[in-house]
């Protein structure tokens, strides 16, 4: 197999997280469904942790891994107030895509 | 190594399976599980780099409670019924996202390859990774120490979360407020989500005034508001 080869270094691992990064960036522009955009944010989110391991792990630093808990922490709360956001809109509201609220912009 | 290199395959195989799924598939339903195939995937990466302790808060705290909680959402609200992909006002935002996406990928694996692929900085001096003691311990070791100060920053995050997803999803006492009864003032209908629902007195005179006004505008209101 030619993968027997290869050695894993970081960069393997910083080319997925770019994948995965640049997936839910297209995600969050392409996709119009509320919940379905946040998460692509949480695909985004994930990425940046797999790098951020990634690096804790090449530079022998647990302050990347410290800095992934703290992102986990952010982005449980950032989805409890952005799912709370979203059922009190559709309570007065049918339908649950960006452009149902695009009035919001004032 | 190549136990290392096979795991890492697969589990990449799997994260960008998901996260395509996430993005690509109708149902909310199917992205939210294809977010779960997406999560378990980081966590089997992170297992890989010896990141065991955030390997298991990754499906605890994603697979477990925010996935949950999207599934929960989705169910209440009833959204897997409502699925308007073909009403499309900004057809060329598709074609822009998918632009721009390919854009940031080729640029960050540009800018990758161009420094070489490896990570430039110091090596950590007080706390190494490559300790004997378990992942857990130097984990905390270093929360409670270096990073305490984002600790406590986090402790009142969550409370400040807490506190306003009570607040958001806390059902007000009043009728609910049908937007559509407001041609040209969604400015006014947005407010009245803020107005406490004892202090009737100016919300109900605007929004007489307002339906009054729809009445004579006939029966396009819908489109000034949009």
């Amino acid at each position: 197999m030619f993968a027997l080869e290869l050695v894993l270094t970081e960069s393997w691992y910083l080319v997925l997280a770019a994948m995965l990064f640049s997936i839910g960036a297209a995600g969050l522009m392409i996709r119009r469904n509320l919940l379905v955009m946040f998460m692509c944010v949480e695909l985004m989110l994930n990425a940046v942790n797999l790098s951020f391991v990634a690096f804790a792990r090449g530079l022998d630093d647990v302050g990347g891994q410290a800095v992934v808990f703290f992102v986990l922490v952010v982005a449980a709360a950032e989805v409890v107030v952005g799912l709370g956001i979203i059922v009190a809109i559709m309570r007065r509201r049918q339908g649950s895509t960006a452009d149902d609220i695009s009035l919001m912009r004032g | 190594m190549r136990v290392e290199m096979f795991t890492f395959l697969i589990a990449g195989a799997i994260v960008l399976g998901g996260a395509l799924g996430v993005v690509l598939l109708r149902n909310p339903v199917h992205n939210a599980l294809s977010l779960v195939a997406t999560l378990f995937g980081v966590a089997v990466l992170f297992v890989i780099q010896e990141a065991y302790f955030l390997a298991a808060i990754q499906v605890i705290v994603y697979a477990g409670a925010i996935v949950i909680l999207f599934l929960f959402v989705i169910m209440f609200l009833g959204v897997d019924r409502i699925e308007a992909t073909e009403r499309d006002p900004l057809p060329a935002q598709r074609v822009v996202g998918v632009v721009a996406g390919l854009g940031i990928l080729v640029l960050s694996i540009v800018i990758l390859l161009a420094g070489g692929g490896e990570p430039t900085g110091q090596r950590s001096a007080t706390a190494p990774l490559s300790d004997q003691a378990p992942d857990i311990d130097r984990l905390g070791k270093v929360l409670f120490t270096d990073y305490v100060f984002a600790f406590e920053v986090t402790a009142v995050l969550l409370t400040v979360a807490v506190v306003g997803a009570v607040v958001l999803s806390r059902r007000p006492k009043g009728d609910p407020i049908d937007l559509d009864e407001f041609p040209d003032g969604p400015a006014v209908a947005h407010l009245s989500l803020f107005v406490d629902p004892d202090d009737e007195g100016p919300a109900d005179d605007t929004a007489d005034a307002e339906s009054a006004d729809a009445e004579s505008a006939d029966a396009d209101d819908v489109e000034v508001t949009s």
